[in-house]
């Protein structure tokens, strides 16, 4: 179990660890360094990069019973909650003062926020609210060298550099997380869920286009396209229409008076784009349903193959009709069916294969079409990641993006913290570029699936 | 090091004629309450910053990159201070997909010139800092100084999505990107926001941008005690109404404020009537504008404010420009005027009242601003620059920066002279993460080069 996550690779643990206190790490830690051993922490084994595989083997800690909220500080707005707890339980805990935690990944009920912080991760609504970095105010962290330290502050501002805005992302490479200090956002007055029906893909990514272009920023913006929703729909039975090419669903909030114009506002741009039909959801069971469609896609989407590959990029707004048809072109160039079901709203593309794993030129195939629309996100002035991760699914492909000098720069950083590498080895940086500093330390048991 | 042709030829060389200013007068324009450069230097281009660095570096020479100088008092003098970088020349937009709501800028961009090239597109930067018309982008960032639209858009660490920068071996490096959601790699460019210059030349920044709201209003109420004032702001940050600013403070800050606003603008009246005022400022659609007036008219009724206004979208965008000004004419409001920043509890009812009982006779004047986000400014006013006075500063300054450590609270001393900051420190009781900091500055600026001993603990 320990050996996979929610990515196409692999990594085998040695040994796996449940500590209970922060005390108990810094130990783990100062024994795995003693018999330079790796050390890879872990929370839910959600995560779609490989973050929190054993790459190198050695140690893994699994923050599972790490998992208490701390303290809860409602006027404030702020939570202090240990690694292992679990997305959606921070909300839960505060809800009944109208307040929740904004960074709401699709896994969010089982997803840990240690893993959220390691990954930064997003979610349809960091459209509006940012990704978990934006949430984060302070940190408590086991070093590689066994050193408890705490960065950031409560109220935020500390002086100095922003070390919490380094850590959090930095994807275990740097230290291991120990505290979190997050803050809480208040539940807007009024929200809006909209459902527009397109009869063409591109009639629903220019009504995207056209929103941005605008200056109109729902809370969350996403895109099933007909082959998606059609699956999604066999299996929640959410109310999209299977006849439809493409739909988005559109959430706007704020106080009622905004909400309202935003939303007259987003029907008429999709009206204009020829929506079918612009569907406003009646009551709180109407819009769970819809999220509901929305959040359990890629569960719809197993159901069609032994196996399914979810990519992660970001192409800037304005190019996302020319995205899409080079997304289908790469699909039909290598023999797959390549659904998107996506966080429109920032760009961010979830291009999803199907595949089958146990065959493996099938498996070549398709991480080649991966890494096709990877590269294409790229050319068009985009990232490699919006919210995954880079892991070991994409350390590789690093080299797209940066030069030798900013590899440089990164490793000292890397190096100023983790020097021996002995914290989560061969994740980020490219192991084929001359970073050989990385030591990832051979087990006879350890293998990316890839390689 | 030594080399038999003066220093002032070899950078000739390196830049071409008439790039190198050696004149006295020129470098006192640079120099930092004490030290002045031996030379200042106006790149072109990154390259040319790039092999800048990389001369300072191999020549040992110490660096700091000035956009319009508006802010070089922040910090402590750094210890050495060989070459000044003048950016103003870089200063072109070098990427804008205004339907992608994104801009990619160079660090020498004047903010005025992003705002109105954004603003034909009906956008704009949330960034509102003080000097926007003389300030460039990349002091902005660098200075780390306060937007007053924090409170709706968040700080710069919320917006900057990339960074292009040259490190301290003189190389070229770049951070994030130029889309808005992004998990490439380290988030090296938030490290930069605030450094004071002391990771990296900075030479583009990138940035997500707003659309400009549709309209604009405020509203002004007055209350006889500074607790009834307190209870209002906090009730108003409770109240989920979504203001760009909310600013709470004392007597003599209206005064001052009142000042800075001249005698022409209509968001003048009453300002200088005494008492302990709450300002909230709020921006949107017509029909969002009149909700909120609404509301906080009859909030401030409800808690009986002594007198309470409504302001229009004109005059309330002045009143903004006089609160994001604050920082410049708190700081020339006396012959001699500790300025510190404190950042408080969201809800700082009970930190707010602790803090103010301190100031003692001789030192007579303070002007006090809260602001959403626990930001508050305190001014220490010394209308005399005697022994005494600079005694008493003293002493408030450290009580301050101990009471504000007391209360987990941060303090930094923003604007003083340059014997009180020498003295009484700059950045409050040093940092757990101290040594943290230190590794980031190693890597970053391995020789040391960047603005030695201007940052926090005199990194």
């Amino acid at each position: 179990m320990y050996e996979f996550d929610g990515s196409v690779e692999k990594g085998r643990p040695e040994v796996i660890v449940f500590p209970h206190t922060t005390e108990d790490v810094s130990r783990i830690v100062k024994l795995a360094a003693k018999y330079q051993v790796p050390v890879v922490g872990r929370g839910a084994g959600t995560g779609l990069s490989g973050g929190a595989l054993a790459r190198g083997g050695g140690v893994m800690i699994v923050f599972a019973r790490m998992n208490r909220i701390l303290e809860v500080d409602v006027e404030n707005r702020r939570a202090v909650v240990q690694p292992g707890v679990v997305n959606l339980d921070i909300t839960r805990a505060v809800e009944h003062a109208g307040l929740y935690f904004a960074p709401d990944p699709s896994s969010q009920k089982s997803c840990t926020i240690g893993g959220n912080v390691a990954e930064n991760s997003g979610g349809p609504h960091t459209l509006a609210y940012g990704l978990t970095t934006n949430h984060v105010v302070a940190l408590e962290l086991v070093l590689p060298d066994s050193e408890i330290v705490r960065v950031g502050s409560r109220h935020g501002d500390a002086p100095g550099y922003d070390l919490c805005g380094l850590f959090v992302g930095s994807e275990g490479t740097l230290a291991l997380v120990t505290e979190i200090t997050v803050k809480l956002s208040r539940r807007a007055e009024a929200i809006k869920t909209l459902l527009a029906i397109f009869d063409a893909v591109g009639d629903a990514s220019h009504t995207v286009v056209e929103m941005t272009a605008r200056g109109i920023t729902p809370a969350a913006c996403e895109m099933l396209d007909g082959w998606t929703l059609r699956a999604v729909e066999d299996y929640i039975h959410a109310g999209f229409p299977r006849d439809s090419a493409a739909v988005l669903l559109i959430e706007v909030e704020g106080l009622i008076e905004a909400a309202e114009s935003q939303a007259a506002a987003i029907a008429e741009i999709c009206n204009s784009n020829h929506a079918r039909e612009v569907r406003t959801a009646r009551d709180e069971r109407d819009r769970d349903l819809l999220w509901k469609g929305r959040r359990n896609a890629f569960g719809a989407l197993g159901r069609l193959a032994p196996s399914n590959y979810v990519l992660d990029g970001v192409i800037p707004r304005s190019k996302l009709p020319e995205a899409l048809e080079k997304i289908h072109e790469t699909g039909k160039k290598f023999g797959f069916q390549i659904g998107n079901i996506f966080h429109a709203g920032d760009g961010n593309l979830h291009p999803i294969v199907l595949y089958d794993p146990r065959d493996k030129e099938q498996f070549k195939r398709a991480i080649a079409a991966a890494e096709e629309i990877i590269r294409m996100c790229v050319s068009l002035g985009g990232a490699l990641t919006g919210e995954h991760g880079v892991g070991m699914e994409k350390n590789e492909l690093m080299t797209l993006l940066f030069s030798d000098a900013d590899f440089d720069l990164m490793r000292r950083i890397h190096d100023a913290f983790n020097p021996d590498s002995s914290l989560n080895p061969g994740k980020i940086f490219p192991l084929s570029k001359g970073c050989g500093e990385i030591r990832v330390r051979k087990s006879t048991q350890s293998s990316g699936a890839r390689r | 090091m030594s080399s038999t042709v003066s220093l002032p030829l070899r950078l000739e060389k390196l830049l071409g004629g008439g790039r190198v200013q050696v004149s006295e007068s020129v470098l006192q324009t640079f120099g930092i309450a004490g030290p002045a450069p031996m030379a200042v230097l106006k790149p072109h281009s990154p390259d040319e910053v790039a092999e800048i660095v990389s001369f300072a570096v191999a020549e040992n020479l110490a660096v700091l990159a000035c956009g319009s100088r508006s802010k070089l008092g922040l910090g402590l003098p750094p210890s050495r201070y060989d070459l000044a970088l003048d950016m103003t020349d870089l200063r072109q937009i070098a990427h804008y997909d205004p339907g992608d709501l994104t801009v990619s800028v160079d660090a020498g961009m004047p903010l005025l010139e992003l705002a109105k090239v954004l603003g034909a597109k009906n956008q704009f930067l949330p960034l509102a800092v003080p000097f926007p018309a003389t300030s460039t982008i990349g002091g902005a960032i660098a200075s780390g100084i306060d937007s007053v639209l924090r409170q709706q858009y968040g700080t710069a660490r919320d917006f900057l999505i990339g960074a292009e920068f040259v490190d301290g071996t003189g190389k070229k490096c770049k951070s994030g990107g130029r889309v808005v959601k992004n998990v490439t790699g380290y988030d090296l460019h938030k490290l930069l926001i605030g450094s004071l210059g002391t990771l990296g030349v900075i030479t583009r920044l990138n940035f997500r941008t707003f659309p400009l709201p549709e309209s604009r209003g405020a509203h002004r109420s007055t209350f006889p005690t500074l607790e009834s004032a307190l209870n209002f702001h906090s009730a108003l940050l409770k109240s989920g109404l979504p203001f760009s600013n909310l600013e709470l403070f004392d007597a003599e800050f209206a005064t001052l404020l009142a000042a800075s606003l001249g005698k022409a603008s209509g968001a003048r009246t009453s300002l200088g009537a005494g008492g302990w005022q709450v300002v909230a400022c709020f921006e949107g659609s017509v029909a969002v504008i009149d909700r909120i007036r609404r509301e906080l008219m009859e909030r401030s009724g409800r808690m009986q404010a002594l007198s309470s206004e409504s302001i229009d979208s004109q005059p309330a965008q002045q009143l903004e420009a006089a609160f994001r000004e604050a920082f410049d004419w708190l700081r020339r409001a006396a012959p001699s005027v500790a300025l510190l920043r404190i950042v408080l509890p969201r809800i700082a009812s009970g930190d707010v009242p602790d803090l103010l009982n301190g100031s003692q006779p001789p030192l007579q004047r303070s002007a006090f601003t809260l602001r959403a986000c626990g930001v508050a400014y305190l001014a220490l006013l010394a209308d005399e620059e005697d022994a005494r006075a600079n005694a008493a500063l003293e002493r408030e300054v450290t009580r301050l920066f101990s009471s504000a450590a007391e209360k987990k609270a941060s303090a930094t001393l923003l604007h003083a002279p340059l014997w009180l900051r020498e003295r009484a420190g700059v950045w409050g009781a040093k940092r757990a993460d101290f040594q943290m900091m230190q590794r980031v500055r190693q890597a970053f600026d391995p020789h040391n080069i960047f603005a030695p001993g201007r940052f926090v603990g005199g990194i």
